[in-house]
């Protein structure tokens, strides 16, 4: 589903990401883990479209197609959708507002029609629901005034809402509280299916125990040192990344 | 030889001085109200339009600006009265209406109890007593230029009193209807006098049946009571290039009362718009805000001037550009604190969002504090718009077009959602969604 091909990226002149290959099946989940700087959020950028990065070469395919070509909203429309590490605030906009003017521009960009006021009400207040809600942080500007954990519930939220073909999730437990690592983990597993992918970029191990990952890989100086399956997360959890540590130099 | 430097008067000023002469016989107002405006018209021709090296000019080079003095309207035809009587029924309940800057108490509506409304040509005529005094006590607080023009040339405008106590569930609208068919002038002034501890709302806006650009001088003096509560909004928009407008919003506001006022500036060729607020007594508080949304190459300055005169006043300046194209922002907001104005707590904050390269934006916040027990603060920003919240959006499925249009709507929506009443705010957010709507028109063409 997703297929990352010899990615070779910089910032600024620095080289961040070298050589990256990484495959993640249809129904898989896939874990990445890594020391501090090794460049997983600059991954989750790249596929995600940010365009202060360099790509030198390389290729990122979704289901074939190659999306370092198309723009932000493009890659949304076709499935892309990240959680961020760190969830932006934007004052003046109001939640409702955003999620149905993403919800409609997904919608219109893939041919199909707006959705009625009571079906995204309802679809709303589904995913809401789910990953603990409250309608009044529906009601405020998106993401301003929430705590850190609120805001990574807002963005899992927004996953459910638009329902992705393929999720990263960046560091999406930093921050939450022993619950809302449960709520969250619940709502990624509600949406695990043999159709949908999933890159979760995490430190801790005790997040792949909610969420299961068939794969696991390892990161570091910008590359995928080391692949397994979900044991390979507690190996490291007792080794740490010191033997990983000349690989990337 | 001496050299003497006497600047050369341009056309626009010689034309004025034309129009002074031939209209001020027709003028309302006999004996002393003649007097003021001939010292006016005086004090204004002693310097001329106002210039760069004026300094609360400087960014608005009214003398190099200023082409041409327009006629002043002549009075509407019986076809435009017709048209403006259709229109007029459109209105909402509470209007008064100014038809290019003449009272029409036809096309207005019945008022509210608690309210007195009447032509200032009518309260000039008969003298009535007070009103030479609240206009010149608005003159000496705001010295300036083109305040003394409209003192000279005022034709009309309304005279509202509201009684004491009274309280106004809807808004009273002042609007400007321009029915001219050639390009013409209007001079209004309003005076608003609000008794202690009354409420009122009061909007004002603009009726464009069918004028064509023109110029105006309009001023609103505001007298806020005791206790007395006035919200205030005014749409000052306008499509038709070309256009001068000069505007001048004078509030005065006594012990504990509360004044809110938020301004919409969008569209026309050359605005500017001068506050002159004070604090005359103890613990009030007052607001000022404002947004300001230019494209081609409009210009549109806004100018405050706050007086903290009383201990323990509140005031709070906030003020919002978003330029696009060759447009000029220019915001310049000087507050002064006297030195008995003790516990004066001040803010001011000028933001502006830039969408092109070639737009300008001018700021100049000055502070001049002479109590020492208050706090005081002003900032300024400029830039572009925010590439993370940009990204974000786009991440979520907005084509970078319609992230940038609910970033900037959310950026003129966060001053117009604290107006407070809900018919007014969705007005004006409806003019908002228009000129940005107007705008993504105007870019999808410019790239076909
Ligand atoms: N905009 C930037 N300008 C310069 N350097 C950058 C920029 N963004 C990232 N980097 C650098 O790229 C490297 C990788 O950063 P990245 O954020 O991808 O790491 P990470 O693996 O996500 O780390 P963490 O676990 O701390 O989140 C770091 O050394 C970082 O300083
Ligand atoms: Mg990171």
């Amino acid at each position: 589903m997703l297929e990352i091909k010899n990615l070779n990226v910089a910032i600024g002149g620095r080289r961040i990401l070298n050589d990256l290959d990484l495959k993640v099946a249809a129904g898989e989940v896939a874990a990445i883990m890594g020391p501090n700087g090794s460049g997983k959020s600059t991954l989750a950028y790249v596929i995600a479209g940010k365009e202060d990065y360099e790509v030198l070469s390389g290729e990122v395919l979704l289901d074939g197609e190659n999306v370092l070509e198309l723009s932000p909203d493009e890659r949304a429309a076709k499935g892309l959708f990240l959680a961020f590490q760190y969830p932006v605030e934007i004052p003046g906009v109001a939640t409702m507002t955003f999620l149905k003017a993403a919800l409609n521009a997904q919608r219109k960009q893939r041919g199909e029609e707006e959705l009625s006021i009571p079906e995204f009400m309802k679809r709303v207040k589904k995913a809401g629901d789910m990953l603990d809600i409250k309608p009044e942080m529906l009601r405020r500007a998106l993401n301003v005034g929430f705590s850190g954990g609120e805001k990574k519930r807002m963005d899992i939220m927004q996953m459910a809402l638009l329902e992705p073909r393929f999720a990263i999730l960046d560091e999406t437990d930093s921050g939450l509280d022993i619950d809302a690592v449960r709520i969250v983990a619940d709502g990624v597993n509600a949406l695990r299916s043999r159709q949908r992918g999933f890159l979760v970029i995490t430190h801790y191990p005790r997040l792949l125990e909610h969420i299961v990952p068939d794969t696991v890989h390892v990161m570091a100086g910008g590359r995928i040192v080391r692949s397994g399956g979900k044991e390979l997360a507690s190996e490291l959890e007792r080794t740490g990344y010191r033997e990983y540590a000349e690989e990337a130099a | 030889m001496t050299a003497q430097i006497i600047p050369s008067r341009t056309a626009a000023e010689a034309a004025l001085a034309e129009i002074f002469a031939s209209a001020k016989a027709g003028l309302p107002g006999s004996g002393a109200v003649e007097k003021l405006r001939e010292e006016s018209f005086a004090a204004f021709a002693r310097g001329g339009l106002p210039h760069r090296r004026i300094e609360s000019w400087h960014y608005t080079d009214l003398r190099a600006l200023m082409r041409e003095a327009l006629p002043i309207a002549p009075a509407p035809t019986r076809e435009r009265r017709a048209a403006l009587r259709k229109a007029a029924a459109a209105l909402p309940a509470n209007s008064l209406v100014l038809v290019d800057g003449v009272f029409a108490a036809e096309l207005s509506g019945k008022l509210p109890e608690g309210v007195k409304v009447t032509s200032l040509s009518a309260a000039l005529a008969e003298d009535r007593p007070g009103i030479l005094e609240s206009l010149a006590a608005a003159w000496a607080e705001a010295d300036d230029a083109i305040v003394s023009l409209n003192a000279a040339l005022m034709r009309d405008g309304v005279v509202i009193d509201v009684a004491p106590g009274a309280s106004l569930a809807a808004p009273l609208h002042i609007v400007y209807a321009s029915v001219a068919e050639k390009p013409a002038a209007r001079f209004s002034r309003s005076l608003v006098k609000v008794g202690a501890g009354a409420c009122l709302r009061l909007n004002e806006m603009s009726l464009g049946a069918g004028g064509r650009a023109g110029q105006t001088n309009n001023a609103l003096i505001v007298d806020v009571g005791e206790g007395a509560e006035v919200g205030h909004t005014l749409s000052l928009t306008d499509t038709r290039p070309g256009s001068l407008r000069l505007e001048t919003f004078l509030v005065r506001v006594a012990a504990r009362a509360k004044f809110d006022s938020f301004a919409l500036v969008t569209g026309g060729g050359l605005m500017r718009r001068q506050i002159f607020k004070l604090f005359a007594g103890p613990d009030a508080k007052g607001t000022l805000r404002g947004v300001s949304l230019l494209r081609g190459r409009e210009h549109a300055d806004t100018t405050l001037f706050v007086r903290h005169a009383a201990t323990g006043c509140e005031g709070r300046q906030a003020f919002r550009y978003i330029l696009d194209e060759e447009s000029t922002g220019v915001f310049q907001g000087k507050v002064v604190v006297e030195p008995g104005a003790q516990k004066t707590d001040g803010k001011m904050l000028a933001k502006a969002i830039m969408l092109s390269d070639a737009a300008t934006m001018n700021s100049r916040p000055e502070l001049e504090i002479f109590a020492d027990d208050v706090i005081c603060g002003h900032g300024a920003t400029c830039g572009g718009l925010n590439a993370d919240q940009l990204f974000y959006l786009e991440t979520r499925g907005l084509p970078p077009p319609e992230a940038e249009a609910l970033l900037l709507e959310a950026f003129a929506n966060e001053l117009i959602d604290d107006i407070g009443h809900a018919d007014l705010v969705a007005a004006y957010r409806a003019e908002v969604a228009a000129w940005l709507a107007a705008r993504a028109r105007s870019e999808t063409r410019s790239v076909a």
